[in-house]
């Protein structure tokens, strides 16, 4: 298989990487580093490969890395690090929605697209909004709280209060 | 890890029907993937061409044309979510789409790689086939609009030749009064495969009397159907509770359903007739 130089920009750095067709966006970003995009399934049912490309949060094992060329891919790690945390990552520490952590990464791409778009959310459209993140752990309550604790600081901080 | 294939990445859809007529046997478009990458990773496809349609401008966009609401193949099923034509012009549609997968998988799934697929159980196919829908098959050789009804062959058979793309879909903007809904049932809230789906649009005159209905069902036959019993027995009457019900009855009687891990074949005939039942009497209010 031909390879082909492909562009990607992750988290605000650049990458120049040569590729055959057959590698799939979740692949490529873990073979560069990027191991917080976790391969839970590989066909879409999962969600803890997700990521945000160009703004939008998809499923990493289903776009083909060659389909990604020039787009920017935000990844959990990108919104934040241990030494400064998105708020998003600190509700979900402080809630105790993380237990074993697989699918906290995605968790956390879905719940940032969604207060992008919709700060002030229901407990409904939170669960519909993470329908494509499976958990085995946590039974989805602490999540559901992590996230309305994570709206409610953003919501705070936008008040300056 | 995926099986090895050649991927062809055009910059226009003229390169793209260039490419499907050049390329030898084993060539499919790849839009979203969510269907493809999912059945080449499990061995149920192996085309040994892929040609990216994906990024093609001319795919694009959902726009108001002579009469028509256009949708370009590539829109996605996230974008006939937050395009006002589509919520006002064709609720039915907004419906399937907002109980279509999830967030994630509906930013990529496409609606013309969801025709083109085929499933039985193809969520965008019922509402688009109440709405009278057409697709726009492009060749070299120029386009062809075929009715919806007419695309599905069988269980992931349709029309569509090799070197064809399918380019658009198009339905007539529904007379505002025309009332419908969607209902899907599946064995979750969210993420779940249809084990019976309905759609609905009817238009009721002043009098009450029905003009016109449409009825079609996903996941209970090898395609997405009409029920074309049903409507005739509608037309031209009031929708009693009486002739609701005989309706829905008709209804299930067009199924020749299966058992499958989601449901029985005897199942899904009474819930088709359920569901369609309580979407007639709906639009009785
Ligand atoms: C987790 C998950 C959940 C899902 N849930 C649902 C659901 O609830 N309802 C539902 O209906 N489906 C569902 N699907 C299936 C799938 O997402 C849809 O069928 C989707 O619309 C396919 O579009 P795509 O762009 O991803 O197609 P692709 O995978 O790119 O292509 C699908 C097929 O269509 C062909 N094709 C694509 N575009 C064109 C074109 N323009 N012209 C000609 N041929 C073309 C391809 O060659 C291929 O054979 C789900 C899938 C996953 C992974
Ligand atoms: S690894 Fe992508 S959805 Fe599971
Ligand atoms: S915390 Fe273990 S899968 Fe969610």
């Amino acid at each position: 298989m031909e390879t082909k130089v492909v562009t990607l920009h992750i988290n605000g750095r650049t990458h120049q990487i040569a590729l055959p067709p057959n590698r799939t966006l979740l692949q490529t970003l873990r073979d560069l580093g990027y191991t917080d995009v976790k391969n839970g399934c590989e066909k879409g049912d999962c969600g803890a490969c997700a990521v945000l490309l160009n703004g939008k949060p998809v499923n990493s094992c289903l776009v083909l890395a060659w389909q990604a060329d020039g787009a920017e891919i935000v990844t959990n790690g990108g919104l934040g690090d241990q030494a400064h945390p998105h708020v998003i990552q600190e509700a979900f520490a402080d809630a105790g929605a993380i237990q074993c952590g697989y699918c906290t990464p995605g968790m956390i791409v879905s719940t940032k697209a969604l207060l992008d778009r919709n700060p002030h959310p229901t407990d409904e459209e939170i669960r519909e909004a993470i329908s494509g993140n499976l958990c085995r752990c946590t039974g989805y309550v602490k999540i559901v709280e992590a996230i309305k604790l994570a709206a409610e600081r953003m919501a705070a901080a936008k008040e300056g209060r | 890890m995926l099986p090895e294939f050649e991927l062809l990445m055009p910059r226009t859809l003229s390169e793209a029907l260039e490419m499907l007529t050049q390329a030898r046997e084993g060539v499919a478009p790849i839009a979203g993937g969510t269907n493809l990458v999912v059945d080449m990773r499990g061995g149920r496809h192996r085309p040994s061409v892929l040609v990216n349609v994906a990024g093609l401008e001319e795919l694009r966009g959902i726009r108001r044309e002579n009469g028509h609401v256009v949708i370009g193949a590539t829109t996605t099923v996230a974008e006939l979510l937050e395009e006002p034509l589509i919520a006002e012009a064709a609720p039915v549609l907004w419906s399937a789409a907002r109980v279509f997968a999830n967030p994630l998988v509906r930013n990529r799934a496409t609606v013309g790689g969801n025709l083109a697929d085929a499933s039985p159980a193809a969520d965008t196919a019922p509402p688009l086939l109440v709405l009278d829908a057409e697709v726009q098959l492009t060749s070299k050789e120029g386009s062809r609009w075929v009715p919806l009804d007419e695309f599905f062959l069988g269980v992931r058979q349709t029309l569509r030749q090799p070197d064809e793309l399918l380019t658009a879909i198009r339905f007539p903007v529904p007379p505002s009064g025309a009332v419908g809904g969607f209902y899907k049932l599946g064995l979750r809230k969210a993420d779940a495969i249809s084990v019976a789906s309905v759609a609905v649009v009817v238009e009721v005159g002043e009098d009450g009397t029905c003009r016109k209905a449409r009825i079609a069902m996903g996941a209970v036959a090898p395609r997405p159907i009409r029920a074309y019993e049903a409507e005739k027995l509608l037309e031209g009457r009031v929708l009693t509770p009486e002739l609701v019900a005989e309706a829905a009855h008709l209804c299930a009687e067009a199924t020749s359903p299966i058992d499958d891990i989601r449901a029985s074949a005897a199942y899904r005939k009474h819930v088709v007739e359920v569901l369609a039942r309580r979407l007639l009497s709906e639009e009785r209010r």
